[in-house]
């Protein structure tokens, strides 16, 4: 039988071992953890789909020039297009594999999200990605029994086998028992966001680590847009992490405030009375950011019916860990990292710069320009998956399971190292970033005993590196990159992705056009 | 406080226990926390998995005080003076506090639990759906079934729950054989101790599930045959 290994099983992972399923083409799905554990379970508010079912009038065209224009004229138009046209069969799909979609009188609903004006977001109250990737667990495992789809779960990416710029293949180690696994063939990477390298600052998952995209860029792979960090406005410290409080809940009337000699300021309200509170995320973060004092989330306008229909999982998590009803009382929010738009640069076919090497999920920069919009990402990895198998199917190779080599004993980790790089990274970083603070994270990255720590952590300072590099060198402000020492858009010499490589063990940093085919409402 | 921690380097070594005083530096500091800063310390570090620390992937369970739990919702203050961390208990210990759980997913595999048709989403499927999607597969709950062992017919509620998505989702004509698989590994093992109810890190309402599957896959058939 052809295969192909995919690295990563949550819902990018899980989509593309479907796609290669569906076409007869068995897939060798390996993580870290099994795909209940993925992040993608973490996703709340829903996912996007021009259906048009709340009389609105919406259409695909307007779901892909919202998509654009939340992207700040960075993402890549036929992509964007492709995506979005192909959003209502896909939600269509998902609810035909049983995910148990918001209906009321038996007909789906959807909601409202930030930066768009139509109700586009499908929904599950508020687990949407937890009831997504239930459907998926269950209908991959129908392809498990057939054996068209294995499982290697409890295995990290040991090594790429990279050679003259065509990827061979993948070793992977088992973690319980140390054995080592070469699978040869083609590689989807589907190993989600860059977490790893932000301990306790971002809401998504600790496994995260970013090693995968680490690992493809020391092989030459290019990475595209890594200043593009979504700051969400509305999370909140818990230990460990950020915990996000779903957009969901402005886009059932939650109100963001701050309190100004004595009164309530809704300043969201104040500056945008149009989409007010569901401003796009970079517009909500940096407005906040510029504030002083504590931003409070009122939800206590919302009826009962919508926590006990639409966001009872939200309302339980907030009593259990901030230990108040926010039925009853205002919410205290800051912003924190949420999604990485830059990753793994592919093209609209999930291409990487590395031919036999394909990349999909949140670990890829495609779809999202500079701000990802709520409910685009589920529907970009769900999507994603599907292109990076199709592209992926037409190179699988015909093999057995794979070879075993050995073993591999793990590699040693620094203590306290991953708390240092986060600490360097995320105070040049932050939301409102300038040339002076980026350099001296960078100074502080070369003052880091690289000579001591392992290979995996010297990978992740590259990367790093890069992500600072990136910002350094986009001297405009735009979407989630907000530069206090260059606060205007810069269209004419920035409208372009960042392309971050590394060449002759030097980090090299270049703007790229952004693909033909927009027309005017790519901007 | 002081922390008890059963530890043991792999499946062939022996299990020790080893304590550690510990201070912790923030009230809401669950187990989780404390595990991440006392590794930070350790030459040896004590592993353990771990993924969304919101109790959303069950990736953390473990036994503490005697009671599963996930590492992430089980807050230090809930507790007295002394804490014991343990392993999962039902399933093979990997190393600390690890178990291989890939019993549960070979259950699952054996109780072909997916949708042989496409999903029939009335109302009453979609709560059904919803509430049976929230399962963590973390295992707590075999942990305190009476009736479960790794290896035996019956799959716990851990196999119950995501049969339970399928049998209210599926036209009735297509449930046949999910029915038949659900009143062998479910309904003849169950005990009806409801033991799991209550370490349910996510709440599920177990009762109205079995409810629910129990009437799409036993009682209709016996009152059909009645009928006939």
């Amino acid at each position: 039988m052809k295969r192909v290994v995919i690295i990563g099983a949550g819902l990018a992972g899980l989509s593309a071992a479907l796609e290669l399923a569906k076409q007869n083409i068995g897939s060798d799905l390996v993580s870290l953890q099994p795909s209940e554990r993925a992040q993608s379970v973490l996703a709340e508010g829903g996912i996007n789909a021009a259906l048009d079912l709340m009389g609105e009038g919406d259409s695909v065209a307007e779901h892909c020039a919202d998509t654009l224009r939340g992207g700040c004229g960075l993402a890549d138009p036929a992509a964007v297009r492709s995506l979005t046209e192909a959003a209502p069969a896909l939600v269509r799909r998902l609810r035909a594999l049983g995910v148990p979609f918001q209906t009321e009188g038996g007909r789906l609903v959807q909601r409202n999200f930030g930066g768009q004006k139509k109700k586009r977001t499908a929904y599950a109250k508020s687990s949407t990605g937890k009831a997504v990737m239930t459907a998926l667990i269950d209908e991959t495992r129908k392809f498990e029994a057939e054996g068209l789809v294995c499982r290697y779960p409890h295995h990290a990416l040991a090594e790429l086998s990279v050679e003259a710029g065509r990827c061979a293949g993948a070793l992977v180690r088992d973690t319980y028992t140390d054995e080592a696994l070469l699978f040869s063939g083609p590689v989807v990477l589907a190993s989600g966001g860059l977490n790893g390298l932000f301990p306790g600052q971002t809401t998504g998952t600790a496994q995260n680590t970013g090693d995968a995209a680490a690992l493809a860029f020391a092989h030459g792979a290019e990475l595209g847009n890594l200043e593009m960090l979504q700051y969400h406005p509305t999370t909140a410290a818990i230990p460990g992490k950020r915990l996000l409080v779903s957009e969901a809940a402005r886009g059932e009337g939650g109100r963001l405030f701050v309190m100004k000699g004595g009164e309530r300021r809704y300043f969201m309200e104040e500056i945008y009375p149009e989409l007010g509170n569901l401003m796009p995320r970079d517009v909500v973060s940096r407005e906040m950011a510029r504030l002083d004092g504590q931003v409070w989330l009122d939800l206590t306008g919302l009826s009962g019916a919508v926590w006990a229909g639409r966001l009872p999982d939200l309302r339980e998590e907030l009593r259990h860990y901030l230990g108040l009803d926010p039925a009853k009382e205002p919410v205290p929010v800051s912003p924190g990292i949420h999604f990485f738009m830059g990753g793994i640069l592919v093209d609209a076919s999930h291409r990487t710069s590395i031919e036999n090497l394909f990349a999909a999920g949140e670990c890829a920069c495609q779809y999202h320009g500079a701000n990802r919009l709520g409910g685009n990402s589920l529907l970009g990895a769900l999507y994603g998956g599907i292109a990076a198998a199709q592209s992926a199917a037409s190179r699988a190779v015909e093999r057995k399971g794979p070879e075993p080599v050995g073993r591999i004993p793990p590699e040693p980790e620094t203590p306290g190292f991953p708390e240092l790089l986060g600490g360097i990274l995320y105070g040049g970083l932050g939301i409102l970033r300038d040339g002076p603070g980026l350099s001296a994270a960078l100074d502080a990255l070369d003052a880091l005993p690289a000579d001591t720590l392992a290979d995996a952590e010297r990978r992740r300072i590259a990367l790093g590196r890069a992500m600072l590099l990136s910002a350094l060198a986009r001297r405009e402000s735009r979407g989630a990159h907000t530069r206090s020492d260059f606060p205007r858009r810069d269209d004419g010499q920035y409208r372009k992705t960042t392309v971050a490589a590394l060449r002759n063990g030097e980090i090299t940093i270049s703007f790229r056009p952004i693909p033909e085919g927009g027309g005017a409402d790519a901007t | 406080m002081r922390l008890e921690i059963l530890r043991r380097k792999s499946r062939e070594e022996a299990p020790y226990i080893e304590c550690h005083d510990y201070t912790p530096a923030e009230k809401s500091e669950t187990v989780a926390t404390a595990l991440t800063r006392l590794n930070a310390a350790l030459p040896d570090p004590i592993r353990w998995e771990c993924s969304c620390l919101q109790k959303k992937c069950g990736a953390c369970a473990m036994v503490v005080n005697g009671s599963p739990v996930l590492a992430c919702d089980a807050r230090l203050s809930d507790y007295k003076n002394k804490i014991r961390i343990e392993p999962l208990r039902k399933f093979l210990v990997v190393a600390d506090l690890i178990s291989d759980r890939s019993v549960l997913y070979e259950n699952l595999r054996q109780l072909r639990c997916w949708l042989p048709a496409e999903a029939e989403m009335r109302e009453g499927a979609v709560e059904i759906g919803y509430e049976a999607s929230r399962c963590l597969q973390c295992g707590c709950c075999l942990e305190v079934c009476p009736n479960f062992d790794p290896g035996g017919v019956f799959a716990g509620m851990a196999g119950a729950v995501p049969l339970s998505r399928l049998l209210a989702e599926l036209p009735e004509a297509e449930r046949g054989e999910l029915s038949a698989l659900y009143r062998r590994h479910v309904y003849a093992g169950c005990g009806k101790s409801l033991a799991c109810r209550n370490v349910c890190p996510a709440g599920i309402d177990v009762d109205g599930l079995l409810v629910n599957s129990n009437a799409a896959a036993v009682w209709k058939r016996l009152l059909r045959r009645k009928k006939h």
